[in-house]
């Protein structure tokens, strides 16, 4: 995993409601797959199979509440990461789901009006340091959370495999 | 500095006197636990490029998702994982026949005391907390760290505390109570919280009521669950555990976020359903109406043990599951297995009509031993009803107590207990 940017662009392939589950993200059925890569394949299979068809790399999928709440699997965070999402920028995240995408190098935004303030197809600048999101589209702000020091660190390293492999290696 | 037991254990582990919630600590961990996804782990580990595992003492390993393996993909990941152990000295290591499901198999087997930190990959890890251990779930990649390290960050988490008081009605159960509360929270109504259970009520709870309330505040988001380490716990540890027992308590004066007061029998005076698709979409059993399930679920980490197949069997004993369900009942464990066998649960049971799968994860997350098809419903005493968890998208998932889900096998639809077995019974056994 090469190491991730902390200013990115991109538009807004999907816009989700709240307590999008892992279930939906990445189906239980699945579960024995565990090259991350070949998640990608199976991305909102049962709820959303569009999506998956229609995504492109670096585009952001948005979202409300509690996004990734439910199992513990790795690979829903994957699934996204390696179907080219840039960023997943919701309302307020299940906290397993937010520590495996960030252990991942897939940003997770927490921004409590992006849902609502954006739509499928704006175009969005993000600086994750910062905590900044701009509506190319529409041409206003969106606030959003900083991420705190040590997800920084995960992201720009590409990843907690990445940034400890580099401190086993030194 | 006052502290809850959530805030004293991470303390504890993370060699300071006091910590307060929203710091962030690095905590030593007492015991790492993993499922099929250990080959997740394992893969994510041998890319760190550490050459051995920071204590392979420390470290369980248990086979339950996929048991015994369904295709071949699986049969290569169990292999690969089995490989692992040998090479690491890996010794807790609990393969297909010789455990069951994790959560049962970790208590069962004395790995799990007061006062300890455990991490384990899957959410419904918390379910220790009923051991009075900080347990948690995490993700395989930083379960590689934790194998590589054998610490973990973590935020102090705030703490909710939920006392409930008085007596339940008959054929209100552990159940029941946490999908109440689910319903009444949210599925994020706990997120990033500890939540502290206590109160008559909860103390009168046998040790498996106990781990239901544990297991289930993961759907309203808790990082962690405790009961209290009483005497009925130290009592059902004792002869399994090998090391001294804490008989660790939250400070009298410790600092809740929130205290949340239930009332046993006024807050609930019926059996509790969780609909489809939302483990919060909570409902009382009377005001779904007629409600036919195709099939009903007896197990999972969450309602699978000797209680709960004690109360189905109850509930069957000289019945016939309806034409139109089937009925399916998983053990949690080898042990408890073995137990219902002696005890003549499983005989009333298979008379009944029901179908026992072996000691595992079952149906509950959609692989196998029970896939529903489009159109069907079940009844489950299993932990989530999200679109298509137990198989179709177009299936539906009602969750229930193991009472409920035996009285509805009988009905063939949604059926409260006390329809089906007409003398009053309480259905939690007591402590």
């Amino acid at each position: 995993m090469s190491g991730g940017s902390l200013k990115l662009r991109g538009v807004v392939r999907a816009v989700l409601g709240d307590n999008i589950d892992t279930d939906i993200i990445f189906p239980g059925r699945y579960l024995n797959i565990t090259d991350r890569e070949l998640t990608a394949e199976h991305l909102f299979e049962l709820a959303y199979p569009e999506i998956r068809a229609a995504i492109r790399p670096g585009e952001f999928i948005l979202a409300g509440r509690n996004f990734g709440c439910g199992s513990s699997r790795e690979q829903a965070a994957a699934a996204l990461k390696f179907s080219g999402v840039g960023a997943v920028i919701a309302g307020s995240f299940a906290r397993i789901f937010y520590r495996n995408s960030i252990n991942l190098g897939l940003p997770a935004v927490i921004a409590p009006e992006a849902a609502s303030a954006c739509a499928p197809g704006d175009e969005l600048e993000v600086d994750l340091a910062a905590g900044a999101i701009r509506n190319l589209t529409r041409d206003r702000a969106v606030a959003a959370a900083k991420l705190d020091p040590r997800a920084v660190e995960l992201i720009t390293a590409g990843g907690l495999i990445a940034y400890l492999k580099h401190k086993y290696a030194a | 500095m006052a502290m809850t037991l959530a805030e004293k254990i991470l303390a504890r582990a993370s060699g300071r006197d006091t910590v307060a919630p929203d710091e962030i600590v690095v905590a030593r961990v007492d015991l790492a636990m993993s499922h099929e996804n250990a080959d997740l782990v394992r893969k994510s580990f041998l890319e760190i490029g550490a050459p051995k595992v920071w204590d392979p003492s420390k470290i369980v390993l248990i086979f339950d998702h996929r048991i015994p393996a369904e295709s071949e993909k699986t049969a290569t990941t169990h292999k690969a994982v089995r490989e692992f152990a040998a090479a690491q000295g890996i010794r807790h290591f609990y393969d297909v026949g010789r455990g069951g499901i994790c959560h049962q198999v970790l208590p069962e087997n004395g790995h799990v005391r007061p006062g300890m930190v455990l991490v384990g990959t899957d959410s419904h890890t918390t379910t220790h907390g009923a051991f009075g251990a900080f347990a948690t779930g995490i993700g395989a990649t930083e379960m590689a760290g934790v194998w590589t390290e054998g610490t973990l960050w973590f935020k102090v988490p705030a703490t909710l505390r939920i006392e409930v008081e008085g007596e339940f009605r008959p054929w209100i159960s552990a159940k029941d109570l946490i999908l109440y509360l689910i319903g009444k929270l949210g599925a994020a109504g706990a997120d990033y919280r500890a939540v502290e259970f206590d109160g008559s009520a909860i103390r009168r709870m046998t040790v498996a009521s106990r781990m239901v309330l544990a297991n289930l505040s993961m759907e309203m988001g808790a990082k962690v669950a405790f009961t209290p380490v009483d005497d009925t716990l130290l009592d059902w540890l004792r002869p399994l555990v090998p090391e001294p027992l804490e008989r660790i308590a939250p400070d009298a004066d410790a600092h809740y976020e929130r205290v949340l007061r239930i009332a046993a029998a006024a807050d609930l005076p019926e059996p509790q359903i969780a609909c489809p698709h939302a483990v919060d979409n909570v409902k009382p059993l009377s005001a779904l109406g007629d409600v036919p399930v195709q099939q009903a679920v007896l197990g999972s980490c969450t309602n699978g043990r000797l209680e709960d197949l004690e109360i189905a069997a109850r509930i069957l004993a000289g019945r016939q599951v309806h034409p139109r369900t089937r009925l399916i009942v998983i053990p949690a464990s080898q042990r408890i297995y073995r137990e219902a066998m002696r005890l003549g649960y499983l005989e009333t049971l298979v008379a009944a009509g029901g179908l026992i799968a072996p000691p595992g994860c079952g149906p509950c997350v959609g692989v196998h031993q029970g896939i529903i098809a489009a159109g069907e419903a079940c009844v489950s005493s299993t932990n989530r009803n999200f679109i298509g968890r137990m198989g179709s998208k177009d299936s539906k998932v009602y969750l229930a107590s193991p009472a409920v889900v035996a009285a509805s096998a009988v009905a063939g639809r949604l059926e409260h207990p006390g329809s089906i077995v007409k003398e009053s019974q309480p259905c939690l056994a007591e402590a």
